[in-house]
């Protein structure tokens, strides 16, 4: 029985590239052991610190749970700042304090055919909602990415669900991606549409969803200091106009709960 | 274990130095998972307004070197809310819950007062005179030591019994100054310090980190310039003193306490790990039996300076 939110003192069990990793661009994943987190609902989150962070940089560093067994946390970490870079840097035995899970997951109506709308390394929580669905045959996957498809757990997913990746080289393959997603929104109109990814992606998957009254799901990427509640850092606009905590009462909205907009 | 940690403040005992910073420990209840929230010195509850406040527009917060910017605008449910639903669940009996207020205007300050000093499960009034992050008043009113003293006179005498604490802003010429007037106004206590001002912007997009463009900087990186005010504040004045800035050890409690505080706050670095402040009450009096010190008061200002 886990202690819901307590801090856990964990060590990393390896760190292993997902796919080619260049000097500009690597994503990785990251597994430690688990010492009875409590279960959690996919699209919900940790906090990550390891002791490498001393006192710089001074946040924690939110991911999503990317895959949660009684013996294992694995994360999948895309480098591309100074946090992730520590982070995609750790060897087997290094002390990194975690807690979680956090926050509010994806809804799950097994029954209801549930699209999965992800973005680059926004497809990380899709991993634990796939693997923990009950009846994947009713789920699909479009996934948006820039770098190699070798570099993100697409293969894995394509296992266990009906998959589709959309590659983006050049700007002008953006609206060929926006049309893809529309289209995908107004065939499960009727259904669940879950999004994870750049906020752009969100915003889009909002504005569609609306247009085609389907019901959808984003789960945004605010920055977070404390990620518990804490600090009213990571706010987001909702529709009445107040600010809630994307950490507690996210990071997993319905879009017609917020009034979503450029900046975060 | 012998070491004491229990500290003797105006109206109150804490059964140690160890407290939370007001905005950076919620309202409390958010920090109960990873921890017994008895064990702490007390708890500085978010700023309270009398009315709900929205806060600023995002992004509300940017990280820097070994510390972060904050423009939150004190975002906060309204004293009322927090009477109602947050108050009776925090464990006032066994540890001081300090309520922090923001307000407009004097008269503004002296009724927000006049509802908490009412309270049962309040055990003190940190008044808020160095909000860096808000139009109206915040941090002008700890600039001026006429303005921080007609404000503390105001509070004071609607507060009751309740200890009335000023929050001292470090964003002034002379600190001591308005600590003086403060002090002359009523204030029981004084907590040093607020955060700094400043900014931080990005050179690609043009834009500065914080919507409001400037913000308050805490964390480690203020932890040298606390320290100076408090020993400042500690030489010109006897009403207690709390420190604040960057502590996020039980080395930096106790060096805090050698320059003269009685307590510390710790706030930032309940975002570094949320059982910080657990962590730090658990382990002083281990180091305080390691340094030989028995109790807090003996150890208590003695900085060996000049
Ligand atoms: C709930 C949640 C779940 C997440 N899940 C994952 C995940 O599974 N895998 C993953 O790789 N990443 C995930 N992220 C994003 C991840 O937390 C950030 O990439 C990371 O914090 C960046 O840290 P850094 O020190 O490497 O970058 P920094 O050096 O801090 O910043 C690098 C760049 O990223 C921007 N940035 C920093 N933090 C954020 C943020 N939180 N959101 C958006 N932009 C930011 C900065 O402004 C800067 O441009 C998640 C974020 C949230 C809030
Ligand atoms: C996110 C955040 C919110 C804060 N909100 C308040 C507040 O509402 N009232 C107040 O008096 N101080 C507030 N502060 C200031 C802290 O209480 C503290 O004085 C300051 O951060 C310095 O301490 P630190 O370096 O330990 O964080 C806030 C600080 C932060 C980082
Ligand atoms: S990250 Fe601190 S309140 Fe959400």
């Amino acid at each position: 029985m886990g202690i819901s939110g307590a801090c856990r003192d964990l060590t990393i069990l390896s760190v292993t590239p997902a796919g080619p990793v260049g000097a500009q661009f690597g994503c990785y994943y990251l597994e430690m052991d688990n010492p009875g987190l409590d279960p959690a609902v996919a699209g919900q989150f940790v906090m990550v610190r390891p002791a490498a962070f001393g006192s710089d940089p001074v946040w924690p560093r939110p991911f999503s749970i990317c895959r949660l067994t009684p013996d294992r946390l694995t994360l999948f970490i895309q480098a591309c700042g100074r946090g992730t870079d520590i982070l995609c840097r750790l060897a087997p035995g290094d002390p990194v304090t975690v807690w979680g899970p956090l926050g509010q997951g994806f809804a799950l109506e097994p029954a209801v055919p549930t699209v999965m709308l992800a973005g680059g390394v926004g497809i990380a929580p899709f991993m634990e909602y796939a693997a923990t669905h009950p009846a994947p045959g009713n789920l699909s996957l479009v996934f948006g990415h820039r770098q190699p498809l070798s570099c993100y757990p697409f293969a894995e997913l394509s296992q266990l669900v009906r998959a589709e990746a959309f590659e983006e080289k050049t700007p002008d393959d953006l609206p060929r991606f926006i049309s893809r997603l529309e289209k995908t929104v107004a065939e499960f109109a009727g259904g669940l549409i879950l999004a994870c990814g750049p906020r752009p992606l969100l915003l889009t998957v909002a504005r569609l969803a609306r247009r085609y009254g389907a019901r959808a799901q984003v789960s945004l990427e605010n920055r977070m200091a404390c990620g518990v509640g804490g600090c009213l850092g990571c706010v987001e606009k909702n529709a009445l106009g107040q600010y809630v905590q994307t950490c507690t009462e996210g990071p997993v909205f319905w879009v017609d709960e917020l009034s979503l907009s450029e900046d975060a | 274990m012998s070491a004491d940690t229990a500290v003797r403040l105006p109206g109150m005992r804490a059964k140690n130095p160890v407290m939370t910073a007001s905005g950076t420990f919620g309202y409390g209840m958010e920090f109960a998972p990873y921890g017994d929230l008895r064990r702490l010195g007390g708890i500085v509850v978010k700023g309270l307004s009398l009315k709900p406040r929205t806060g600023n527009a995002m992004p509300r917060i940017a990280e820097t070197p070994c510390g972060m910017l904050n423009a939150i605008g004190l975002q906060n449910c309204g004293v009322e809310a927090f009477l109602r639903d947050k108050l009776p669940r925090l464990p006032f009996k066994d540890t001081p819950i300090i309520a922090n207020l923001y307000a407009c205007d004097a008269d503004e300050f002296a009724e927000l007062a006049g509802v908490l000093a009412a309270e049962e499960g309040v055990a003190a009034l940190e008044v808020n005179i160095s909000c860096p992050n808000v139009k109206a008043g915040g941090i002008a009113f700890g600039q001026d030591p006429a303005m921080a003293g007609k404000l503390t006179e105001a509070v004071k005498k609607r507060a009751g019994n309740k200890p009335v604490w000023v929050k001292l802003s470090p964003n002034v010429t002379d600190i001591v100054g308005i600590a003086r007037a403060a002090v002359l106004g009523g204030a029981d206590v004084l907590t040093c310090i607020n955060t700094l001002t400043g900014m931080a912007v990005d050179i690609r997009s043009r834009k500065p980190r914080l919507a409001n463009v400037i913000g308050g900087l805490s964390g480690p990186a203020i932890k040298p310039v606390a320290l100076r005010c408090v020993w400042q504040v500690c030489q010109a004045v006897s009403a207690p003193v709390i420190g604040v800035g960057g502590v996020s050890s039980a080395e930096d409690v106790l060096e805090f306490i050698l320059v003269g505080a009685h307590a510390v706050q710790i706030g930032t670095a309940n975002f570094m790990r949320p059982d910080m402040a657990f962590r730090i009450a658990e382990r002083l009096p281990q180091l305080m039996d390691e340094l030989g010190i028995k109790d807090l008061d003996e150890y208590r200002g003695t900085l060996l300076a000049g």
